[in-house]
């Protein structure tokens, strides 16, 4: 129904454009045109799918909840109360219509079922001659508005200014309703856990009881294992990433010849394109054992899942990061300032240290929290190199959890959705958001401070 | 000749000055090429020192280029290859021994377009006595910094606020304390590569005062397109054309008596 609708829609829109444009063309002859001729065909045709899609949009969300109403009518009115129930009775109802119901339908589930499909059929039809009566008069209207001296490119920038903000608004809305999904949930979470607790608890086990019957422990939400995870992670792979991003950026911008350049820079490159996942059986099957032999030849004490593991190798993977977007900021310091220092008697690493870092200062430190924000977020390479074990430490030879396994692990298998355990994964989630919200912030100040300054 | 040209009348009598003694910087069939391209061929000129020379010529005809050998900025450059020889007090600055970072602290650059670091004036100008060790203590370092930026007329009006970004002054200013940095490593060359062309009539007025001054104490070489400015600020101006060094000579003579009819149809307006 949706693509007949779309399909007429379509052969609507690039007839009236025709002939709005064909229209102007012979009014051209007579008279000096406001618009060219594309423009008002252009008009036709926003005059047709205006009212159109419009139509779709409003008409068939209400006429699906019309039929079910209908459909249901048929069944004991406590179906309608009880969403479980209700659930069952409509996909019933859609399989049955739609032939693919198996075994022996009830009577109420057939009548339901031709209640459906009749009323299916007939208000779509509605919906489909409906948008063929607006589309014509969309299209007279459009018609009726075109002259020589109709201002058709003013609406039709108007109609483009329209598109693009609603595309905007898309991007802002979805932004949003997870962010305030994620709230209510987190809300529901500090129902049942005090904020106080999972924000300075020392201990993170979530496991709690599913059924009331069931022997389980009570459950410690408690964050600041977590975060320290996450930071000493983190940490590691912004010591790694940081300087060896950097001065790859420095020796790409500054020293190399445009043929090694040109060589180098997509293979640095190809290094943000390995999936994470193989990156995380690297660390986990290649490094971690690696990082246990050599500390047990040292005589040290070293789990097979460690955060060192798992930062280095975070950290390798969030070198093109930074080393990408610092060249292109170094790449944007004028060279006018590089021939300045150069023509002053200063050398290569001179030029480097005082003007260029200096003026891309900004950029690189906006590149630093980017990488940064991206190791936070990172979840597979943590999830199979750092282990599960909520511990409290600073040792990076110790296994840790961050933010993104606990999530991860809460949410994987089957749940139920309120209790304490999955709500936490919200909770978390919205910490997580929180944290490279600020990040974020912080970056744009640093950037906003400094460019004032290197402009 | 040209009434539009208006001759600098005192420094052109008499002898050329410097010159006759030991010129400052010689130049020796010199050829530049940009990959394929011969840019500059087989140029012969010989700079006074404390004077100031002009080289004019219209766009792409070399000047610039002649001038960038000079300190050796086309070695920045990597398609850029310079053949035969070019001697500043009769030491050859191609020659592989030679360090371009101790020759660059002899020979000073200003460019087109002011260029000030993202630095406040004072680290501007001490920018370069910083990186050659030039001061041994804070207060010799702002003794050169104000000693520059007087040189350069800038201090009265930036002394009061020296720690302010460089990018923040006017045109004419900027233009100015790139001047100031570059004396500050006292030079014995200072290079000027249209360095009126993005000012206006008054800054640039100002930068041709102070050219007057530098006379003084720098061998000056300033490429310009301005033939008013050439005749105005020079007392030797050589042409250029095409990448040849066309006709070279006392200013006062070049424009009056050019002996080249390339030369006279360039400074005439008829090309350029």
């Amino acid at each position: 129904m949706v693509y007949l609708y779309l399909a007429g829609l379509f052969v609507l829109v690039a007839v009236g454009y025709l002939f709005g444009r064909a229209r102007a063309k012979a009014a051209a002859d007579t008279e000096a045109l406001h618009s060219r001729p594309p423009y008002h065909g252009a008009f036709v045709g926003l005059s047709i799918i205006a009212p159109m899609l419009l139509l779709l949009v409003i008409g068939l969300p209400i006429a699906d909840r019309m039929i079910v109403n209908q459909a249901l009518q048929t069944f004991d009115p406590t179906v309608m109360s009880d969403d479980l129930r209700r659930g069952v009775a409509l996909r019933d109802i859609t399989a049955l219509a739609t032939g693919k119901y198996t075994g022996e339908p009830t009577l109420a589930l057939r009548q339901a079922a031709d209640t459906y499909a009749s009323l299916r059929a007939w208000t779509y039809n509605l919906i489909l001659a409906g948008g063929l009566v607006v589309g014509l008069l969309g299209a007279a209207f459009g018609f009726r508005s075109l002259s020589a001296s109709f201002r058709a490119r003013n609406h039709v920038e108007r109609a483009v200014k329209i598109l693009l903000l609603a595309a905007a608004s898309v991007a802002v809305l979805t932004t949003i309703g997870i962010v305030f999904s994620v709230l209510f949930e987190t809300v529901r979470f500090f129902e049942r856990v005090s904020p106080f607790e999972f924000l300075f608890g020392l201990q993170w086990s979530p496991q709690t009881a599913i059924r009331a019957d069931q022997a389980g422990s009570s459950g410690a939400f408690g964050i600041v294992p977590l975060v320290t995870g996450t930071l000493l992670i983190t940490g590691i792979a912004i010591l790694i990433a940081g300087p060896i991003g950097l001065f790859a950026a420095i020796y790409m911008a500054e020293y190399a010849t445009p043929r090694f350049r040109a060589f180098a820079k997509p293979i640095l490159e190809i290094l943000a394109g390995i999936p994470t996942v193989v990156l995380g059986f690297f660390a986990a099957l290649t490094l971690a054992p690696i990082i246990r032999e050599t500390g047990e030849s040292m005589g040290l004490n070293v789990a097979s899942e460690s955060a060192l593991a798992a930062g280095i190798v975070m950290g390798m993977m969030i070198i093109p990061f930074v080393s990408s977007l610092s060249d292109d900021v170094i790449n944007a310091v004028p060279q006018s300032l590089r021939d300045g220092s150069y023509a002053m008697g200063a050398t290569r690493s001179e030029t480097v240290k005082k003007v260029i870092l200096p003026a891309a200062f900004s950029g690189i430190v906006s590149a630093m929290m980017l990488a940064i924000s991206r190791a936070v977020g990172e979840t597979m390479i943590v999830v199979m190199a750092a282990g599960l074990a909520g511990n409290l430490t600073f040792n990076p030879l110790a296994a840790v959890t961050t933010f993104t396994v606990q999530i991860k692990t809460i949410l994987v298998g089957d749940q139920e959705f309120d209790s304490a355990k999955t709500l936490a994964a919200f909770a978390l989630g919205f910490v997580l958001f929180f944290f490279t919200l600020t990040l974020n912030i912080i970056a744009m100040q640093i950037v906003k401070r400094y460019r004032e300054q290197y402009d | 000749m040209n009434s539009m040209v208006q001759v600098k009348q005192s420094d052109a009598e008499g002898a050329a000055p410097g010159l006759g003694v030991k010129p400052k910087v010689i130049a020796r069939d010199v050829n530049v090429f940009y990959g394929d391209k011969h840019a500059l061929k087989g140029v012969n000129l010989d700079v006074p020192a404390r004077a100031v020379t002009a080289l004019i010529g219209p766009s792409g005809c070399g000047k610039s280029t002649f001038l960038r050998c000079i300190n050796r900025m086309n070695d920045t450059i990597p398609i850029c290859r310079v053949t035969g020889k070019i001697e500043i007090d009769e030491r050859d600055i191609y020659d592989p021994t030679l360090d371009v970072v101790q020759l660059r602290a002899r020979v000073g650059m200003v460019f087109q377009k002011p260029n000030p670091f993202p630095k406040s004036i004072y680290e501007n100008v001490a920018y370069g006595p910083r990186i050659h060790g030039f001061a041994k203590t804070k207060a010799e370092l702002d003794e050169i910094v104000a000693g520059s930026l007087r040189k350069a007329g800038l201090f009265e009006e930036v002394k009061d606020r020296l720690q302010e970004s460089g990018t923040g002054l006017s045109g004419g200013q900027q233009q100015r304390l790139c001047i100031a940095r570059a004396i500050a490593v006292n030079p014995e060359v200072i290079l000027m590569d249209e360095p009126c062309s993005a000012l206006d009539p008054i800054a640039t007025a100002k930068i041709e005062e102070l050219m007057d001054e530098l006379r003084e104490n720098f061998t000056i070489i300033i490429v310009t397109h301005s033939m008013q400015q050439a005749a105005r600020v020079s007392e030797r101006t050589a042409f250029f054309h095409l990448g040849y060094l066309v006709e070279e000579g006392r200013t006062e003579e070049m424009f009056t008596k050019p002996k080249d009819q390339r030369t006279q149809d360039y400074i005439t307006g008829r090309f350029g």
